[in-house]
C-alpha cells in the first residue's frame, strides 16, 4: 500500500530517488478486523453486558425495592431495635450491631488460627506436608456452611459450655463476658444460659472463614524474598526473629487484607448463624448470653411470611449488609493487590 | 603434607594431597540439621511434666474439670516448664524462638483437626441413615416425622441438587466464560467498568442473591417457587466467583504464545480459540469446579426459591424443588431422632459430592498454563510431525498421508506451519 513508484520513463536514477523519498509517507497500520474478529468481539460483549446488566439489576433492584421501606421509616430504620414492619417501628439498630459482634468473634478467633496457620505452612512444615496442608486448608473452605451449622449445633455448643462458664465465671468483671442472670456461686445455675450464644455462633463462622484468610496469608508470606531471609539467619537471627522482621513485615498487606476479606465473609454468613442463635431484637453486647442476631438470620427468619411492605424492610437490611460486605471486601483487595508486586506474566 | 589416596582411573592417576596429619577414621558427614539430642529431651521432659502435673491438679486437687480444659492447662503448663528448661543452657532470642515454634506448630494443629472432626463425625451421625438403603432411592413423600429410619429418603433432593446445578452451571458457564475472555482480550473502559461491577458482586452475601431473585421472579413477575428460581439465585451468585477467577486464568497466559499467534496471521478469535483458552483450559475448569461446588454447598439461596417439598419433583419449571442443603437444614430443625439422623445423612452426601468435585478440580489445576500431561505432550509431538510432513508432502506434489478435506481446511487455519517446515 502506499508503495513509491520508482521509475518513471525519462527521469534520472536521482530524480527517482528524491520522489520516492517525497512519496515515502508512514504506512497506515490500522488494520480491518475480520468478520468472525467482529462476531467474536460482539459476541463477547453482549455476555458481558448481560452479566453487567444482571448485576447492576441486582443492585439497583434492592435499592428501589428497600426506599420504600427506607423512605416510610426514614433515619428511624438505623436507630430502631425493634422489626415489626407491620406495625411501622422497624430497624435494623439491633441487627447490623448483632452482625458485628458475631463477625468481630469470629474475626478474633480466626486470625490468630490463620496466621499461625500459614506461618507454620510457609516457614515450617516439611515440603511433604506442607503440600497436604495447603489442600486440607483449601478443602475446609469448600466444606459448605450448612455442614459447619450441624457441627457447632450439634458438637461444638454442648461441649464449649463448661468454657463459656468459665469464662464467665473469671472474666465477667469485663462487659463483654458478663453474663446477666448467672452467679457462678449458685451450683444449680443451668448452663442452657450459655447456648444460643453470640460467642458460639461466632466460633463456628470462624471456622468457615479462617481457611480463606490463612490461604492468602500463606499465599503473601511464601512471597517474602528468599535473599532478605537468607540475609537475617546469616546474621544470626533465630527464625523467629526472621519471621518478625522479614517475613510479617513484608505479608503485612496480605494480612490485613486476608482478614478484611474473611471479614467480609463473616458478616454475610447466614446458615450456620441461623441455625445457632436464637433470635433477640435488642442490642446484645454480652457475647456469652444467650440470643444473638444477624442481619441475614432475620432475612432467613422473616421473608416467608412477611406482607410486601416488610419484605421492602428485610431488601434495606439486605441493602445495609450489602454496603457493609462491599466496604469491607473492596479496601481487602485493594490492600491485596498494593502488597504484591505486579509482575507480568511472561512465559 | 600428606599424601593421602591414589586412585586409578582410565589408566591415569590421581594424587589427592591434603593438608596436616591424615585422619585414620573416614570422615563423618557433619549433621546440618536443626535438632540437636538435648532439643529433643527438653521437649519429652516438659510434655511429660506437664501432663503429670495437669493429671495431679484434675484428679487430686478437682480444680478445673473436662477434657477440653486439660488440654488447656497441660498447654500452658507445658509452655512454662519447657521455656524454664530452655533458659537453662539457652539465650533469651532462643527461648522466645523456641516458644513460638511451639505456639505456631499448635496452632496449625486445629485447622486440620476441626476438618477431621467434621468430617468423622458428619460421617459418623450419618451412618444410621447411609446404611440403609433406601436412603438412596426413596423420597419424603410417604415418610411422617415420627417414622423409623427405613422408610424415605433423599433421591428427591439429590436429583433437585443436580437438576438445580445443572441449569445454573448452563447460564453461568457460557457467560461467565464469554466475559472472562472479554474482560483479557478487549480490555477498555467498558470492560474496567465489567469488572469492577463484578468484583463488587463477589461481596454480594447469598442470602442477598437469594432475596433478589425471591423479590423479582416470585413475588414481582408471580411465579411460583421452583427449581428454576433456584437455579436463577445460584447463578447469581456464582457467576462472579467464576468470572473472576476465570479473569484471572486467563491473564496468567503468556503474552508472548498469544502475540506469536498474531504475529503468524491468525485473527483475534483463532487465537483466543487455539491458544489463549486451550492453554489455560485446566485453569479455567478448576476455576468453575470451585465454582460449583460453593453453588451446590449454599443453602440460603435455595432456602428462599425453591420452596419445600418431600416429594420428587423433576420438572424445575413448576411445583417446590428441594436440594441438600435445603434437605438438611430442614431435617434437623426436627426434634425427632430419627430427623436428624436423615440430616446427618444428606449432609454426608453433600460432603462427598463437594469432595469429589474438590479432587476433580485438584487433579486437573495442579498444573500451571500450558503445562501438559505426558500424553497430551505425546499427541501433541505427533500431531506436529505428521503436519510437518504434509507440509513437506504438498511441496514436494505428492499426496502425503490423511491429506482429505479435514486435514486441508485444519492444516490451512495453522498458518504458521508452511514457514516452518520451508527452513
Amino acid at each position: 500500500m502506499g508503495g513509491p513508484q520508482l521509475s518513471s520513463p525519462g527521469a534520472t536514477d536521482a530524480d527517482a530517488l528524491v520522489r520516492s523519498v517525497a512519496l515515502d509517507v508512514p504506512r497506515s497500520l490500522r488494520s480491518r478486523a475480520r468478520r468472525s474478529d467482529l462476531a467474536f468481539r460482539a459476541g463477547t460483549q453482549g455476555a458481558s453486558t448481560i452479566v453487567l446488566v444482571i448485576m447492576t439489576l441486582v443492585g439497583l433492584f434492592l435499592l428501589l425495592q428497600g426506599f420504600k421501606a427506607l423512605s416510610a421509616a426514614g433515619l428511624s430504620f438505623f436507630t430502631t431495635q425493634a422489626w415489626e414492619p407491620n406495625s411501622g417501628t422497624f430497624g435494623i439498630a439491633a441487627v447490623l450491631p448483632g452482625t458485628i459482634f458475631i463477625a468481630i468473634t469470629a474475626i478474633t478467633v480466626a486470625v490468630p488460627l490463620a496466621t499461625g496457620t500459614a506461618l507454620y505452612i510457609s516457614e515450617y512444615a516439611p515440603r511433604r506436608l506442607k503440600q497436604l496442608l495447603i489442600t486440607v486448608v483449601d478443602l475446609m473452605a469448600a466444606i459448605p456452611s450448612v455442614v459447619y451449622g450441624l457441627w457447632g449445633l450439634f458438637l461444638l455448643q454442648p461441649n464449649i459450655l463448661p468454657f463459656s462458664q468459665w469464662i464467665a465465671t473469671y472474666f465477667s468483671w469485663m462487659p463483654v463476658f458478663a453474663v446477666t442472670g448467672f452467679s457462678p456461686s449458685d451450683p444449680l445455675a443451668s448452663p442452657t444460659i450459655f447456648t444460643a450464644s453470640t460467642f458460639i455462633a461466632g466460633l463456628v463462622v470462624a471456622m468457615m472463614v479462617s481457611p480463606i484468610t490463612c490461604s492468602i496469608m500463606r499465599e503473601v508470606f511464601t512471597q517474602a524474598p528468599l535473599g532478605e531471609r537468607e540475609g537475617a539467619l546469616a546474621l544470626g537471627a533465630t527464625r523467629w526473629g526472621m519471621i518478625r522482621r522479614v517475613v510479617l513485615p513484608f505479608g503485612r498487606g496480605g494480612m490485613i487484607g486476608g482478614t478484611m476479606l474473611g471479614l467480609g465473609r463473616a458478616l454475610g454468613e447466614t446458615i450456620a448463624v441461623y441455625l445457632i442463635i436464637s433470635p433477640v431484637f435488642n442490642i446484645q453486647p454480652q457475647i456469652l448470653q444467650k440470643g444473638a442476631n444477624s442481619i441475614s438470620a432475620l432475612i432467613a427468619l422473616r421473608y416467608s411470611e412477611a406482607s410486601p411492605f416488610e419484605i421492602s424492610g428485610l431488601m434495606a437490611a439486605g441493602l445495609a449488609l450489602f454496603v457493609m460486605t462491599l466496604i469491607v471486601n473492596f479496601g481487602a483487595s485493594t490492600i491485596i493487590s498494593r502488597s504484591r508486586s505486579g509482575a507480568s506474566s511472561e512465559g | 603434607m600428606t599424601i593421602l589416596t591414589e586412585r586409578v582411573a582410565h589408566g591415569k592417576t590421581t594424587t589427592v594431597i591434603v593438608p596436616g596429619d591424615a585422619p585414620t577414621t573416614p570422615e563423618v558427614r557433619r549433621s546440618v540439621g536443626v535438632i540437636r539430642r538435648t532439643d529433643m529431651y527438653s521437649l519429652v521432659g516438659s510434655a511429660a511434666a506437664s501432663i503429670a502435673l495437669t493429671t495431679w491438679l484434675f484428679t487430686q486437687l478437682r480444680v478445673f474439670q473436662g477434657a477440653l480444659g486439660f488440654v488447656a492447662v497441660a498447654f500452658l503448663l507445658f509452655l512454662s516448664i519447657y521455656s524454664a528448661v530452655v533458659r537453662f543452657d539457652e539465650t533469651d532470642l532462643a527461648v522466645r524462638d523456641r516458644i513460638v515454634a511451639v505456639l505456631v506448630h499448635a496452632v496449625a494443629f486445629v485447622l486440620p483437626l476441626v476438618l477431621v472432626i467434621v468430617v468423622v463425625y458428619t460421617f459418623g451421625r450419618g451412618t444410621d441413615a447411609l446404611s440403609h438403603l433406601n436412603f438412596f432411592t426413596h423420597d419424603m413423600s410417604q415418610t411422617g416425622p415420627l417414622d423409623p429410619i427405613t422408610s424415605g429418603g433423599i433421591i428427591h433432593a439429590a436429583v433437585g441438587t443436580l437438576i438445580m446445578i445443572t441449569m445454573a452451571l448452563a447460564i453461568s458457564i457460557p457467560l461467565g466464560i464469554a466475559s472472562a475472555v472479554f474482560l483479557s482480550e478487549f480490555p477498555g473502559r467498558f470492560s474496567r467498568l465489567v469488572r469492577t461491577v463484578v468484583e463488587a458482586m463477589t461481596a454480594l452475601p447469598s442470602i442477598v442473591a437469594g432475596l433478589f431473585v425471591y423479590a423479582t421472579i416470585i413475588l414481582t413477575l408471580g411465579f411460583e417457587r421452583s427449581g428454576f428460581a433456584a437455579s436463577l439465585a445460584i447463578t447469581v451468585m456464582m457467576l462472579p466467583i467464576i468470572i473472576r477467577s476465570a479473569d484471572v486464568v486467563l491473564r496468567l497466559v503468556p503474552g508472548n504464545l498469544k502475540e506469536a499467534s498474531l504475529a503468524l496471521g491468525s485473527t483475534k478469535w483463532r487465537t483466543v480459540w487455539s491458544v489463549t483458552l486451550p492453554t489455560a483450559r485446566s485453569g479455567l475448569t478448576t476455576a468453575v469446579i470451585l465454582g460449583t461446588a460453593r453453588g451446590i454447598g449454599e443453602t440460603s439461596p435455595v432456602l428462599l426459591t425453591a420452596g419445600l417439598t418431600t416429594y420428587l419433583n423433576v420438572n424445575p419449571f413448576s411445583g417446590p424443588m428441594v436440594s441438600l442443603p435445603l434437605a438438611t437444614f430442614s431435617f434437623v430443625k426436627s426434634p425427632e431422632p430419627s430427623m436428624i439422623s436423615r440430616g446427618f445423612g444428606s449432609a454426608a452426601v453433600l460432603m462427598v459430592l463437594v469432595l469429589v468435585l474438590f479432587l476433580v478440580a485438584r487433579l486437573i489445576g495442579g498444573r500451571g498454563p500450558g503445562v501438559l500431561t505426558e500424553r497430551q505432550r505425546k499427541r501433541r509431538t505427533t500431531q506436529s510431525r505428521q503436519d510437518a510432513y504434509r507440509f513437506r508432502a504438498r511441496e514436494l506434489g505428492i499426496a502425503g498421508p490423511g491429506t482429505s478435506r479435514r486435514r486441508e481446511r485444519r492444516g490451512r487455519a495453522h498458518t504458521a506451519e508452511p514457514e516452518r517446515s520451508a527452513s
